[in-house]
């Protein structure tokens, strides 16, 4: 049973680094705006350039006239 | 009011009503329906608007199509673009970069702008594509919650107005928000709460489940020496608890006794310390209770139950401030060395400076016309609700609204020292003034506080007499079990969740304590023109000839003064009768051929003499329309008079019911105005309030002595809606802003209704009640817990497991009571019109 003098300490540090990390992501704003940053994660991204060739390709014209 | 509403989308107004009757063709950018006078056949993508089109035009040119697709899988609330083309040359003054413009270290620049027109995902998405729009845009984050952006660009490579302009042409509108710092200390404080939030819950998890190992060994058996390392555990993380997220409670505590005031901080701390000390003692000694799962769990919700109360009250405070930011902030100034006129923000307008004002535009400063005339609307400095018009060499003052036509304004005062920024001052003093109503847990507090403390000094000595050795151990078992846990959960838990129904019908409560003040009764003052009344001209009744009416809606159609727009509203005809040879005469009336009818609208004097004559009831009808503050309007057909039109600032319809349920509720009401006396009584009488207790006359100063005075009597709420009355919303006890108010109300008011007539201030006042009976009904009970507990504690029967068992028994069911109270729920919401 002994070992419980290692093991809640160390049970005690992991705590304390979960709280630790808690603190950093209020301190560094990851709680200021939590309703916008789940829909934030829909938007997974294309990996293209920003500044595209001003195409007209069938295809996206039928996505534009989903309502 | 300029800019009130959020969204003014009238060209989907228009789509909707011609939706049921063709094929539908939707819009390729909002998906509603094209009015069939746009469809171009030719073209391969079809619009609803001009806005539209455009918008289109820029996501594509930007390769943004992408959010459609976003949009389709998200069918929020569709709303065509609305795109309003300006410049926004004021966001790049000096003056406005200056106070509003956060400068970086490495070179870039941040700031805030509120956006219109946001409402799904996709728009967050095309938002944050901002820099693909703008070139040297860096980032641009929006919250959604709040439709606010925070745009960070490289001010050598863009100015902020081309930014504005982007996002303008994406669809959104966008306003600077004015209180960068208010929002950064909130955030700072935010912050700060969150961590001692998660420290506690973390420190009250890990000393929970020490515990149970420590009441399994209760029944089980468990060696010392485990014993004795659990309970230096829990003691350390009890310890970290207590100083750390606890030390708010002892610092509201210290507070509230350096100032003399009852504060329910008080007796949580005093438990709070009890137990604390009383734990460390037994940890020490290695014997007896050591309370500290209790404390650091108390610790946690009363932190979580504060945390929650303060994030409903920030939420309708937000809402508020952003409607206050809608209000544009800028000037058109004419400069000397000519050239079309350039928008500079209200910061930069000096005195002696020449402005443009355009009509339907307010004007930003106190000055003398120098070119043009008008009329113009005072309503907001005097309660007035006729326009007055103004030349060339008339003074016009900030704030009121240029009506009819452009001026040219030289500016005598600007900013604070305009007569709207000396009543602003008032408001900001009269608001710093103001006492902070004792919240009624608070009140309590002081009584429960000196209970407590008498029935531990009896224990003490009781048990002294009997058994010293148990008389510290019983003392503060009574000190924690009474420890007003669920009072101090069920108050804030009451009040945000009433907050929060409010909000989600339109009523906007800034602070906890207003409900309390709503909840008892007193005396109700209400402005007169647009609370009582509609605020606008419009047809209050006709008397003659109805046959008459479309003849008059045609002729009135060629006018633009408000009597004329009055009877136009009243008589709106789908097809005009055709109507030639106008003639106006100013301040007299319009004559004009319709249908083949000579006819002529105007006053009494315009009545050519003969038919004055032949009319035997006009003379009296006139005498009765001006003794009741109305205008009126004769109409002539073919010269015999025909009608007779009594124009006004019509009641709005649900007050007088409004006023009889105030009534009924106890509360006395009655009128501040700066309107005409007589007119005043005349309002009093038809809504049914004691002419008494209704003032003419009254100026925005001497509203705020009148409120003043009152207060020193007993609660009082005012009810109005503009800048004529912002610093007596902002003295009186709670002072509530109505739909369509100036923006001034917007900052002073406590409570802000954002929906017409005055139906929500009765739903109000009863929800308060309802309100504070549950808080009523939650403290009954947990007393009822805290005096069985003392019961308990004093008699020395009380063991740790039933202290454990209590105070979440309690704690649940006061929750339960404050949650499920019926407070705004009871009314069915209605609409913001």
């Amino acid at each position: 049973m002994s070992v419980i003098y290692v093991i809640l300490p160390l049970a005690m540090l992991m705590g304390a680094a979960a709280v630790a990390a808690f603190i950093w992501a209020v301190r560094s704003g990851q709680y200021d705006d939590v309703d916008t940053t789940a829909l934030r994660l829909l938007h997974d991204d294309d990996v293209e350039p920003p500044h595209r060739p001003r195409s007209h390709s069938p295809r996206r014209q039928r996505g534009r006239h989903e309502p | 009011m300029p800019g009130a509403e959020i969204t003014i989308d009238a060209p989907s107004t228009r789509a909707q009503a011609s939706a049921p009757a063709r094929p539908q063709v939707a819009c390729a950018h909002c998906g509603l329906a094209v009015p069939s006078g746009l469809i171009d056949p030719a073209a391969a993508m079809q619009f609803c608007c001009n806005g539209c089109r455009t918008v289109h035009a820029v996501i594509h040119g930007c390769g943004l199509e992408r959010f459609y697709r976003l949009r389709a899988a998200d069918p929020g609330r569709a709303a065509a673009a609305a795109v309003s083309g300006r410049t926004f040359g004021e966001l790049d003054d000096p003056a406005f970069a200056e106070r509003w413009v956060e400068h970086r270290p490495d070179g870039l620049t941040a700031t805030e702008l509120l956006l219109e027109g946001i409402h799904c995902a996709a728009c967050v998405w095309l938002v944050e594509k901002l820099p693909a729009v703008a070139p040297g845009v860096i980032e641009a984050r929006l919250d959604l919650r709040r439709g606010v952006v925070r745009v960070v660009w490289d001010p050598r490579r863009t100015p902020l107005s081309a930014v504005a302009r982007a996002l303008d042409s994406l669809g959104y509108t966008p306003h600077p928000v004015r209180d960068g710092e208010t929002r950064s200390m909130r955030r700072r404080e935010d912050r700060a709460f969150l961590v001692r939030i998660g420290v506690a819950g973390a420190a009250a998890g890990n000393v929970m489940v020490l515990a149970f190992a420590l009441y399994g060994g209760l029944f089980s058996g468990i060696e010392a020496e485990f014993a004795g390392y659990f309970r230096w555990m829990s003691m350390l993380l009890g310890v970290l608890a207590l100083a750390w997220p606890g030390s708010v409670f002892f610092r509201g505590a210290w507070a509230a006794l350096r100032t003399r005031t009852a504060h329910l901080d008080l007796p949580i701390a005093l438990g709070l310390a009890a137990g604390g000390l009383m734990g460390t003692i037994n940890t020490l000694r290695g014997a007896g209770e050591i309370y500290f799962d209790s404390l650091t769990v108390l610790v946690f919700l009363l932190l979580v139950g504060r945390w929650i109360q303060r994030r409903q009250q920030r939420w309708a405070a937000d809402a508020v401030q952003l409607l206050y930011t809608l209000t544009p902030a800028f000037a058109r100034r004419i400069e000397s060395g000519g050239g079309p006129p350039r928008d500079i923000p209200l910061e930069a307008v000096r005195r002696g400076d020449l402005l443009e004002v355009r009509a339907g535009d307010t004007i930003p400063v106190d000055g003398i016309v120098e070119l043009g005339a008008s009329r113009v609307d005072q309503a907001l400095l005097t309660g007035e609700p006729r326009p007055a018009a103004v030349s060339t060499g008339s003074r016009v003052a900030a704030g009121t609204l240029n009506l009819a036509a452009a001026l040219h304004v030289r500016a005598s005062a600007t900013g604070a020292d305009t007569r709207v920024g000396r009543l602003m001052a008032l408001v900001e003093q009269s608001a710093r003034r103001r006492t902070p109503i004792v919240q009624f847990a608070d009140g309590l507090a002081g009584w429960f506080t000196i209970a407590v403390i008498t029935l531990a000094t009896l224990t003490l000595g009781v048990w002294l007499w009997l058994d010293p050795g148990h008389a510290a151990e019983h003392t503060a078992a009574l000190l924690i079990v009474a420890c007003p846990c669920a009072l101090g959960l069920a108050t804030p838990l009451a009040v945000a969740v009433a907050i929060g129904r409010a909000a989600r019908q339109g009523i906007l409560i800034k602070g906890g304590d207003t409900l309390e003040t709503l909840s008892r009764r007193g005396l109700v003052l209400f402005d007169k023109t647009g609370t009582l009344t509609q605020g606008r001209a419009s047809l209050v009744r006709w008397s003659g000839d109805a046959s008459a009416q479309p003849l008059v809606a045609a002729l009135e159609a060629h006018s633009s003064h408000p009597i004329a727009k009055a009877l136009c509203a009243a008589f709106r005809e789908e097809s005009p009768l055709p109507t030639t040879d106008v003639t106006q005469v100013s301040g007299a009336g319009v004559e004009g051929l319709v249908a083949g009818r000579r006819v002529r609208v105007g006053s009494i004097e315009y009545v050519p003499e003969p038919a004055r004559a032949a009319c035997h009831w006009l003379n009296e009808a006139v005498a009765q329309c001006i003794a009741e503050g109305l205008t009126p309007v004769v109409v002539c057909v073919d010269g015999t008079v025909a009608a007779l039109a009594a124009v006004g600032d019509a009641v709005r319809p649900d007050a007088r019911e409004a006023i009889a349920a105030l009534r009924a509720r106890g509360w006395r009401a009655g009128i501040l105005s700066g309107d005409h006396p007589q007119v005043v009584a005349t309002v009093a009488r038809q809504v049914g309030i004691d002419p008494r207790l209704a003032h003419g006359h009254v100026s925005p100063e001497a509203k705020l002595a009148t409120v003043e005075a009152a207060r020193r009597v007993g609660p009082v709420v005012m009810i109005g809606d503009g800048v004529n009355d912002a610093a007596a919303l902002s003295a009186a006890s709670v002072g509530i802003a109505v739909q369509g108010g100036a923006e001034a109300s917007l900052a002073a008011a406590h409570v802000y209704l954002n929906q017409a007539g005055l139906a929500p201030v009765v739903d109000l006042l009863g929800a308060s009640r309802r309100t504070f009976q549950a808080i009523r009904c939650c403290l009954a009970t947990s007393l009822t817990y805290n005096a069985a507990g003392v019961l308990l504690a004093i008699t020395g029967v009380i063991n740790p497991l039933i202290a454990a068992v209590l105070m979440p028994l309690s704690s649940f069911t006061v929750l339960s009571i404050a949650l499920g109270a019926r407070t705004f729920a009871g009314s069915a919401p209605r609409r913001a019109a």
